[in-house]
């Protein structure tokens, strides 16, 4: 069909040759959604009028964190400023930047056939961009290397440019040069999208088959599914199947985005677009998950389709017991758009009814608690993050512990905690300290390369439940801000493992308990058993902090009695003074949480559960 | 008087009491507080409604001084009566207190007095104290309160150590209240007071000691021990968090307290109250008890509070607004509040259990109840008051008095 410049192609009826589907791969705040947004503009899918900074961050959350959490695909027409070739179909497909959607990121990578490597002239290659590179290779994506913001002073194309080259394997002089910010060389950039990545290929009349690469809760419309079309041909007002389960829906509606949604009759080979059945539920339409049609449908499911699995769990307790319920409502709220969140009714002695909460990492745990207490007006407590531990006992049963409180007492054999690789990337006269860190964090060296002369990427396994607390932060301090890091869970690995209780006047704490490294425990006995002395107020009696192991001692403390709680001044006639402030002192009884007999303000909970694992964290002070 | 005033509703302009204040009123003792907010220096602990000759320059006026201030504060005493109405009740107590009120000439305090008399008329074994600062009075001065009709001279001594009262700001010096004490038994007064304060930045416990055994020697019939409390804005507090001098210790408070029941216990001198103890029933201070009892008083004067038959309110704070309030012929009454039913339940506990007749436990909730049952099991009750049905502190207890008080009122 050709195509002239004003005749654009419409969807279900586009040559895949016209296509090309790519994807942004930046580290974060390198300029994606800016030049994402220089696209919308220069391609007229939005004009100027209604152009507003990052038109695709979509939650408000992710505008003030300037993070990118759901990605979302657009549908761009571009002529190629040479005229030629006719009006060619780029579907952009906007990735999540963050280690922790890790998943969701290769998902919308394999919807691609190639993508833009962007990376900020000012800064060279971070961790985000080599990790989602390294995606892009796995999955066999043009790369179109690119360098944003060459309007900055700071700029250094030469170096970078050099850089880019060296490990992609290009000419330098093939890295193009743009500003986000002001759209130089964004034409040339979509010229070159058209020229080097490659037109979807597929087979038309065979069984339709689409790969779910997102899926977003909207209150109006229910979930909107992505899709890559990847053989056949979707079509209104059909049913189709959802192969992972088999489940079946009424396709309501199908169309494109450009930006908003446009309905269409159909989605054809190559093309990319979203769905509506009606599903109220993001699981009931899951990332990486195929759909056919209905009716003479698909046999063999796409590959690559993973359950998404937390790595990190926490348990939120609402500051108010009578929030309970708000809190299991908001909970079910978010995870109608987050097929990632799962969560589990738990009591705790402590902290009275809440949940534990599973995650894909810590950013995914920061947002979502973030979102709770923003959008849901929650006053929450966090327990301290961990990781899953997989316990084998001696009679050979298995344990799966989700909350350090339930590591099972009696004969172990073994404990397994989940491992990740880590890439650390920095100026070179910070390796001494990085490998420091990662050394007391129980990393090994998986390797080092020099990425130019001053800087260097190094490789870890580490265990993950070291890097949950505050690594990052860690690293971020001893570095000045110049490293950056990227991680993925490459399995698990057996360690010498204990379970730390700390028990108040005798009594555990299970909000407290945790698991450490056998050589680490008695530096958190020690230190949290210090820290609850100055937090918990002296009660009528001493109460002894304790530190534990299963029955041995490791750390104590204690508070003493307290001697004295009475006013003795002379208040003459005002009694309402006496009043009130017994009211107000009576307020404070309730803020308490009895532990067994003790008396523990709620602060002192979030005070110690909201510090970092590890000693070394005074560096940041 | 403390210098926060509560929130409250606001009081009429006539100062009217709600009709039911009044009822049943004959059955109770009426007393009379008259607050004289004047002192010469300001000693840097004290937070009290009480205003230096230059802390007034400039503001208030001729309105707030204290050359009229009796004039004044006997225009309250009239509006009193209106307020009252036909209340036959003569007033059973007088307190004068501060501030300092022998900054006033003795005429001045007698005239207060008078008008009282006048208005009221005294009953005739009337208990009428007024606090006085050692340097402030000679045995002229308290002959001529004497012989005007007071019977009970409160002098805030304080301290005995010179470096303590250097610490305190008190101008006077050691030795000064003990020679008040025996003036004041020259003067004819049967009823006299020592003000002790405890766990002074710097103090020892031999300090104290010695605090208290001056104290004894003097031989007043009542001793009242107070722990330093570190206000917020005050002098001292400033210097404590400056760094100056260190912040006073709960534990040594405790061991302070320990150390003067045992001294005056061996002086023959009985708890009474918390921070009150007096050597005889006779040496209580009736007027205090009026306070803890629920009893009805009209507090006269800038901040003073008043109680009324469930009704509690209290004047505005600066002389000069008091002043002005009673030259319209206003009420200076800044708010009130009138108590409901678990108010007053919450009070008594709160107050009664201070004192060493202890509340009735028919007072306390179910949850209240067994709270008691635990006090008594934790040392902090009486057993033997217990059984007969009253909740009273024993030495323990009377440490953790507040807590106590938490608990028993559940
Ligand atoms: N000077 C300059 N700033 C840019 C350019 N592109 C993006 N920025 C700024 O860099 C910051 C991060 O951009 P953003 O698009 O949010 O990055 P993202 O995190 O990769 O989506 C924002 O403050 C942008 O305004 C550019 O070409 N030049
Ligand atoms: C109304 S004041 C006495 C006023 C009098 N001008 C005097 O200072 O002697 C009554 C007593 O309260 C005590 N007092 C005042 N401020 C105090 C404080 N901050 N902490 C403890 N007791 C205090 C003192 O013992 C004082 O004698
Ligand atoms: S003399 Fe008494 S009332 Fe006056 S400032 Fe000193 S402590 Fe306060
Ligand atoms: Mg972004």
């Amino acid at each position: 069909m050709p195509a002239t410049p004003s005749s654009v192609p419409e969807p279900s009826r586009t040559d895949p040759a016209l296509i090309r589907n790519f994807c942004i791969i930046a580290h974060i705040d390198h300029g994606k959604s800016t030049l994402a947004d220089r696209m919308l503009q220069l391609t007229g899918v939005v004009d100027a009028r209604q152009m507003r900074a990052q038109y695709l961050d979509r939650m408000d959350i992710e505008r003030e964190r300037g993070i990118t959490i759901k990605s979302q695909a657009v549908r761009l027409p571009w002529q190629p400023t040479d005229g030629s070739g006719g009006t060619h179909i780029l579907n952009m497909i906007d990735t999540p930047g963050h280690v922790d959607f890790t998943y969701e990121v290769s998902r919308s990578l394999a919807a691609c056939e190639g993508t833009v490597l962007l990376v900020d002239a000012a800064q060279g290659i971070e961790a985000q961009t080599l990790a989602n590179l390294y995606l892009a290779m796995e999955n066999d994506l043009t790369i179109v290397p690119v360098l944003n913001k060459i309007d900055l002073p700071a700029a250094q194309p030469e170096k970078f440019s050099e850089e880019l080259a060296n490990l992609i394997g290009c000419d330098p002089d093939d890295v193009l040069r743009v500003s986000a910010k002001t759209g130089v060389g964004v034409d040339a950039l979509l010229d070159r999208v058209v020229r080097d990545v490659p037109a979807p290929v597929g087979v038309a009349d065979a069984p339709a088959r689409a790969m779910i690469f997102d899926s977003v809760y909207d209150s109006y419309r229910g979930v909107v599914t992505y899709v890559r079309v990847v053989d056949g041909q979707l079509t209104k007002r059909e049913r189709i199947r959802m192969m992972s389960t088999g489940a079946t829906h009424e396709l309501l509606e199908i169309g494109t985005n450009s930006p908003e949604m446009l309905p269409a009759d159909g989605l054809g080979v190559g093309e990319v677009g979203y769905l509506i059945t009606g599903v109220k539920d993001v699981r009931q339409s899951k990332v990486g998950d195929t759909i056919t049609t209905q009716s003479a449908g698909a046999t063999d499911a796409l590959g690559g389709y993973k359950d998404p699995k937390p790595m990190v769990f926490s348990g939120l307790y609402p500051l108010d017991g009578s929030d309970y319920p708000e809190l299991r409502e908001a909970l079910d709220k978010l995870q109608l758009n987050d097929a990632a969140l799962v969560y589990e009714p738990e009591t705790s002695a402590a902290l009275g009814f809440g949940f534990r909460v599973g995650f894909l990492g810590l950013l995914h745990l920061d947002v979502i608690r973030e979102r709770l207490e923003r959008e849901f007006g929650l006053d929450l407590i966090a327990t301290a993050p961990n990781v899953v531990y997989r316990v084998l006992m001696e009679d050979g049963a298995e344990h799966v512990v989700t909350n350090p409180s339930e590591f099972p007492e009696g004969k172990i054999s073994e404990v397994y905690e989940p491992v990740v690789r880590a890439t650390v990337l920095a100026p070179t006269e910070f390796i001494g300290a990085i490998m420091e860190l990662c050394q007391n964090r129980r990393g090994s060296l998986l390797g080092m390369d020099y990425l130019s002369e001053d800087r260097v990427e190094i490789r870890y396994t580490l265990p993950l439940a070291e890097i949950v607390f505050d690594f990052f932060d860690n690293l971020k301090s001893k570095t000045r801000g110049y490293a950056s890091l990227d991680y993925e869970p490459t399995g698990e690995q057996s360690a010498d493992l204990v379970k730390v209780d700390i028990l108040l006047h005798g009594d555990k704490v299970d909000a407290f308990s945790a698991i450490t490294h056998k050589e680490k425990a008695y530096a958190y006995g020690v230190r949290l058993v210090a820290k609850l002395r100055e937090l918990i107020p002296r009660q009528n009696f001493e109460v002894p902090i304790q530190a534990a192991i299963g029955a041995r001692v490791i750390a104590r403390e204690t508070v003493r009695a307290i001697r004295k709680d009475v006013l003795a001044k002379c208040y003459g006639g005002d009694i309402s003074r006496k009043r009130k402030l017994l009211e107000k002192q009576k307020e404070g009884k309730k803020r308490m949480k009895m532990v067994g007999s003790v008396e523990v303000p709620q602060e002192a909970f979030i005070a110690v559960l909201s510090t970092d694992s590890d000693g070394d964290s005074k560096a940041k002070k | 008087m403390p210098s926060v005033l509560p929130d409250g509703e606001p009081v009429p302009e006539d100062g009217a009491l709600p009709p039911q204040a009044l009822a049943g009123a004959a059955a109770r003792p009426l007393g009379f507080y008259l607050h004289v907010p004047y002192c010469a220096t300001r000693c840097g602990y004290c937070d009290f409604n009480t205003y230096t000759a230059s802390e007034l320059r400039g503001s208030g006026g001729a309105l707030a001084s204290r050359d009229n201030y009796a004039d004044v504060l006997v225009d309250e005493i009239r509006l009193a009566r209106k307020v009252l109405g036909d209340d036959p009740r003569h007033a059973a107590t007088v307190f004068v207190g501060g501030g300092t009120p022998t900054l006033l000439p003795a005429a001045d305090l007698v005239r207060m007095l008078g008008a009282i008399r006048d208005e009221f008329g005294l009953a005739a074994d009337a208990e009428i104290t007024t606090e006085a600062n050692p340097e402030s009075v000679d045995p002229a001065y308290l002959a001529e309160l004497r012989a005007g009709g007071f019977t009970r001279m409160s002098f805030g001594m304080q301290s005995a150590r010179q470096h303590v009262l250097r610490v305190l700001d008190r101008t006077h010096t050691p030795g000064r209240p003990e020679a008040c004490v025996a003036e004041a038994r020259a003067a004819g007064f049967e009823h006299v007071n020592l003000d002790l304060i405890y766990g002074t930045p710097g103090e020892s416990d031999d300090d104290w000691r010695a605090s208290l055994d001056a104290a004894i020697g003097a031989g007043p019939d009542h001793v009242s021990a107070y722990a330093l409390i570190v206000e917020e804005g005050t002098q001292l507090a400033r210097r404590i968090r400056r760094g100056e001098v260190p912040m006073t210790d709960d534990d040594e408070h405790a061991d302070r307290y320990l150390i003067a029941d045992e001294r005056l216990s061996a002086a023959g001198f009985r708890w009474y109250e918390v921070s009150n103890w007096a050597t005889a029933e006779a040496g209580r201070c009736r007027h205090n008890e009026l306070y803890w009892t629920g009893a009805d008083w009209w507090g006269a004067g800038p901040g003073a509070h008043s109680h009324v038959g469930g009704v509690r309110w209290w004047n505005v704070k600066h002389p000069g607004a008091y002043a002005q309030a009673l030259a319209e012929s206003r009420s200076p009454g800044a708010g009130r509040e009138v108590l409901v039913a678990e108010d007053r339940r919450v009070e008594r506990i709160l107050l009664e259990l201070r004192l060493s007749a202890g509340c009735p436990l028919d007072l306390l909730t179910e949850a209240g109840a067994k709270a008691a049952v635990r006090a008594v099991g934790e040392g902090l009750l009486e057993p033997a008051a217990h059984e007969a049905g009253r909740a009273v502190l024993t030495l323990r207890g009377r440490l953790l008095a507040d807590a106590v008080v938490r608990d028993l009122t559940d």
